[in-house]
């Protein structure tokens, strides 16, 4: 029973980091209708620069908001400069543009802050509830659950968020209505970047701030989004952390698959999933027009 | 024929060596007059790119070996590829040093598959694959393969150090393993219970294995701990050690932790890790951890410090990997000493495969450097250690663990 | 999109004569060039630069698969380095412990690779786009621990692979090793080029590249989709077995740590840089993820993989659809330039 509550805890824990990727990922999905494949590596080169900031003596808060903000103006550039140009190119292009974006910050990265691991400090006191969760996981799922309810008024209640949901839904109709839907694209790859790095900070004090960072960790996000539903923030969230608490499960009780095989089932049980409900356990079903 | 004898005489008159060993230089490919040609294979790029800092200590060590004159008026020309881990790459860039590159040897090529790769081709073609930046036994295998030779100590043969530990002391331990799921973890898990003999089956209670691609080892620490274990034997890379040694601490586990000499360097594991949490871990070591204050005064650490300080600046002097690279280049620059004029594949090799009682500034005062036609594994030597919440203490004898066999 | 406007081009094309040449006498005429070229490079060029064009046609071959899944049939696929890995391992397991002649493993790979393909093709159905990507992403991030499954241990030697020998040339012929599995890869790149044009211009081919097209179009017009998006998946599988086969015996060895997601991100770039929905193009897509990697390097080793990065989104923006826009482009200006010509005399 011990092991049991240990596990699921732990599952929570890491299902949190998940479902902080899971919300970035839902957050770009929205913007551009697909998935950015460098979107780790984004949040990885901002919470270096967040770590930079603090080895340079910036107050933890301080920094923390520099690094929002950072990341904020890095994801418009980045759609400005580097995707703007493309928007008529074919999708496959938007993926290959993102593998090239993808090679230069992680190599970008390691030049410059170098490959070895850091520590990167948590805000949250040390210690834990009984060996259980960690403070600073508690304080993870505690930020994640604040982002959602922080996304959810924005899409909801406000006009910038009512008008950046019209611009991707039907970018004609957003349009006639008066809707700038490029700079709508260009708000949603900042606040993705934003989300992004926000998780990447909080991600960082568990698994070590390196390069190669986020590498296993945005399958994990990917996987999340798309089983919660990928429109859907909370759907991603829930997805995040019920991914992590099953992945921990099939690694113990399962006894041939242990934790060799423990990701390979993780992700066969959910592509299962996908089979059942195409479009994820909350999303809505979309219906194609001829 | 002319223009060569006159350049060799002016090599010889600016160099002022004696013109009759100028003479009976004798050279294979990448050896020449005014070069030894080494090639090199580290994965600057990729997920394993944190070894990257041991190709560009060495390559800054073998600068330094220029600047000052070079081996037997000879300069170094160090040619290190990328190869992204990925065994097919190696392949091609071996191919590259040695048939397009031609260079007389390839140094310190680093990890399992990558020289797992090569390892039939190199021995096959007759180039030297000297010092392999791994621990596997299979590289000290001379009778099979004559050009092949590993470096540091092997992983077996340090699994039964620990091994051998706990027979004497912990005669009733109930021990856990955490390893990395690859030929590196498995080596050291070898050891260990070859180590353990008999006793193996029942001392070891429990056995969980991680992929470098997992966020965290969380699930796999809490297995562990459930088992009722009291030794956790943790073989795994810095990144998860680190979170390992946090994870127990978390979790109040107390068990007597052994940590692979991999991962015991204070800088990129220890400290990142919380110090406090890794107090009474115990290590093994066979370089001096250049985060220890007692080497403060040490003349070989000061002459690291001063190297790494002038040659290679940007590199991180609390990292055990720089003081592996500059060692080992050391060892390098040694044979190819001790080759003299004869730079042939052959002789690179028959040097190599006689180091005699060979000092390294920075490996532990004791342990030294021997090889021998039968005996290629150079280091085998190690002293266990532990570590007080700063720095490792080292204790007991110099322990020899003995090749593969 | 391309088939048609191709067939189209090809009938008007027919009639005019450039140089003296049809458009078709044209294409051959290169093809012929082309080929000549291949069969003469190895003896112009050093043995190790002879084993990096053979990866380079047996990149082309892998890519190609991708290219018939993904060019004509529009199915994204992240997993292809799976089917490389079976290729490659049915190959080394049987010439290892087998021992069975290496020729002969080639076809076999590729039958496990249509097999795999095929029934993988199954839940690839019920999962388009996104979803697909992730379940092939999946796929090939699970194949290096697949791999390295305890169990497996006995075939696969677990995570120290397996080591194999290449077959030198057979019949005294006069080639070096090199020389002789050059030319026995381009063989077999010749065979597959050529079948997967004859499979994209057949009806069935058409049937591919109509769901590709307008999947629900297709079904009306009485395609059975499930059955050719499946067969594509098999067919393109196969054909990446078949490059991971020759990868496995040319290279010497496989080990898991040989097939990981990287591979099919390189694959994917290959095809894209090719231009996709273009066959000849997998050969440009090859010779991209081979050679780029090493000029990276060559300029400078710590920024190799920025550089990388930087050549890939430059390639985009100058031929935002791949070497093939640039070809098409390349054929129009010629084709304009001699008809400004003729009418000008």
């Amino acid at each position: 029973m011990e092991l049991f509550l240990n596990q699921v805890f732990s599952g929570l824990a890491t299902g949190s980091i998940y479902a902080a990727v899971a919300l970035a990922v839902v957050m770009i999905f929205l913007a551009i209708d697909h998935f950015n494949f460098a979107q780790g590596e984004m949040a990885m080169f901002s919470t270096f620069v967040c770590w930079a900031l603090l080895d340079a003596g910036t107050p933890y808060w301080l920094a923390f908001i520099l690094t929002i903000a950072f990341a904020f103006a890095f994801g418009v550039v980045i759609e400005r400069v580097l995707f703007r140009p493309l928007h008529s190119a074919p999708v496959l292009s938007h993926i290959i543009a993102f593998l090239g974006l993808f090679f230069i910050l992680n190599n970008g990265a390691g030049w410059i802050w170098d490959f070895t691991i850091k520590p990167m400090p948590s805000p949250f006191p040390e210690g834990s509830i009984s060996g259980l969760i960690s403070y600073h996981q508690i304080g993870m799922i505690g930020v994640v659950l604040v982002m959602l309810a922080l996304l959810f008024v924005f899409f909801r209640f406000t006009s910038v968020g009512l008008a950046m949901r019209a611009a991707a839904q039907n970018p004609e109709s957003a349009r006639l209505c008066g809707i700038s839907v490029g700079w709508m694209i260009a708000l949603g790859w900042g606040m993705a970047s934003a989300i992004g790095a926000v998780g990447g900070m909080l991600i960082a004090p568990v698994v070590f701030l390196e390069p190669n960072m986020m590498l296993g960790i945005l399958l994990y996000g990917f996987a999340a989004a798309i089983v919660g539903g990928i429109t859907n923030p909370a759907g991603a969230v829930a997805g995040g952390f019920m991914v992590g608490v099953l992945e921990n499960l099939v690694g113990t009780y399962i006894p041939f698959v242990g934790s060799e095989l423990k990701l390979t089932v993780a992700l066969v049980l959910i592509v299962a999933v996908l089979m059942v409900k195409p479009s994820g356990l909350f999303g809505r079903t979309t219906v194609t027009r001829v | 024929m002319n223009r060569r004898i006159a350049i060799a005489l002016l090599t010889a008159a600016s160099l002022s060596l004696p013109a009759a060993a100028i003479a009976a230089g004798k050279y294979d490919d990448g050896a020449s007059d005014t070069e030894i040609k080494i090639g090199n294979t580290n994965p600057y790029s990729g997920p394993a790119s944190a070894y990257g800092q041991i190709g560009k200590t060495i390559a800054a060590y073998f600068n330094k070996v220029n600047e000052e004159g070079g081996i037997n008026g000879r300069k170094i020309n160090f040619v290190s590829l990328d190869d992204g881990y990925s065994p097919p790459k190696t392949k091609e860039q071996f191919r590259k040093l040695v048939e397009s590159e031609k260079v007389l040897a390839i140094f310190q090529s680093l990890g399992t598959p990558t020289n797992s790769a090569v390892h039939a081709y190199m021995n096959r073609e007759k180039v030297p694959q000297l010092f392999v930046a791994t621990g596997a036994t299979k590289w000290g295998d001379p009778k099979k393969y004559p050009w092949t030779m590993g470096w540091q100590p092997n992983y077996q043969a340090e699994g039964r150090i620990y091994a051998k530990y706990i027979k004497q002391n912990l005669p009733n331990a109930k021990i856990a393993i955490l390893y990395q799921n690859d030929d590196y973890g498995k080596d050291y898990v070898q050891g260990m219970k070859d180590g353990l003999g008999d006793m193996a089956s029942k001392m070891i209670v429990a056995e969980e294995s991680y992929e470098t691609t997992e966020p965290t080892i969380d699930s796999q620490i809490i297995k562990l701990k459930a088992s009722g274990a009291d030794v956790f034997f943790n073989v795994t890379t810095p990144k998860f050690a680190a979170q390992a040694i946090r994870k127990i601490a978390e979790l109040g586990w107390k068990p007597t932790h052994f940590l692979n000499n991999v991962s015991n360097s204070v800088g990129s594991v220890m400290n990142p890790a919380g110090p406090e949490n890794g107090v009474g871990i115990i290590s093994t070591f066979y370089t001096k951890d250049p985060t220890d204050p007692q080497w403060k005064d040490d003349a070989a650490y000061k002459a690291w410090s001063a190297f790494m300080d002038k040659y290679y600046p940007d590199g991180d002097k609390k990292s055990s990997f720089t003081v592996y690279g500059y060692s080992v280049a050391q060892t390098m620059v040694k044979v190819l000493e001790q080759c003299g004029d004869d730079l042939t594949r052959a002789n690179v090799m028959k040097q190599a495969a006689s180091l005699k009682g060979l000092e390294l500034g920075m490996l532990l005062p004791g342990i030294k450097v021997t090889t021998g036609p039968n005996d290629f594994f150079p280091i085998e030597q190690m002293q266990l250690a532990k570590f007080n919440g700063k720095s490792w203490e080292l204790f007991g004898e110099i322990i020899s663990g003995e090749a593969g066999s | 999109m391309t088939a048609d406007t191709e067939v189209t081009g090809r009938a008007m094309d027919r009639e005019r004569r450039i140089a003296g040449l049809t458009a078709d006498g044209w294409r051959k005429a290169v093809m012929a060039l082309i080929l000549a070229a291949a069969v003469a490079l190895p003896f112009g060029l050093g043995s190790f630069q002879t084993f990096q064009v053979t990866l380079v046609l047996i990149y082309a071959i892998a890519i190609l698969g991708l290219n018939i899944l993904t060019g004509f049939n529009g199915q994204f696929s992240l997993g292809h380095s799976a089917f490389f890995a079976i290729g490659a391992y049915t190959s080394a397991i049987l010439m290892d412990r087998y021992e069975m002649t290496s020729y002969l493993t080639i076809p076999i790979a590729g039958g496990f690779g249509f097999v795999a393909g095929f029934l993988f093709g199954f839940p690839a159905l019920r999962l388009s786009g996104l979803y697909l990507a992730l379940a092939t992403f999946a796929l090939s991030v699970a194949t290096p621990q697949l791999l390295k499954y305890n169990h497996f241990e006995e075939f696969t030697g677990g995570v120290q692979g397996i080591n194999l020998l290449k077959d030198s040339a057979p019949f005294d012929l006069p080639f070096s090793v090199d020389q002789w599995w050059y030319f026995v890869t381009l063989a077999i790149a010749l065979l597959c080029f050529w079948m997967a044009r004859n499979l994209v211009h057949s009806r069935t081919g058409r049937a591919i590249m109509a769901i590709r097209d307008n999947p629900i179009a297709a079904a009306t017009m009485g395609v059975n989709t499930a059955l050719y998006k499946t067969l594509t998946f098999g067919v393109s599988a196969f054909l990446t077995a078949v490059a991971g086969a020759l990868s496995a015996i040319v290279v010497e060895y496989v080990a898991p740590d040989s097939f990981t997601f990287l591979l099919s991100v390189y694959f994917l770039i290959g095809l894209v840089v090719g231009g996709v929905g273009w066959i000849p193009g997998a050969v440009i897509g090859g010779a991209f993820v081979l050679y780029v990697p090493n000029l990276a390097e060559g300029i400078s080793t710590g920024l190799a993989g920025v550089l990388f990065g930087v050549i890939i989104l430059l390639v985009i923006y100058l031929m935002p659809s791949g070497a093939s826009g640039l070809v098409r482009l390349a054929v129009t200006r010629l084709q304009r330039g001699f008809d400004q010509d003729n009418n000008k005399a």
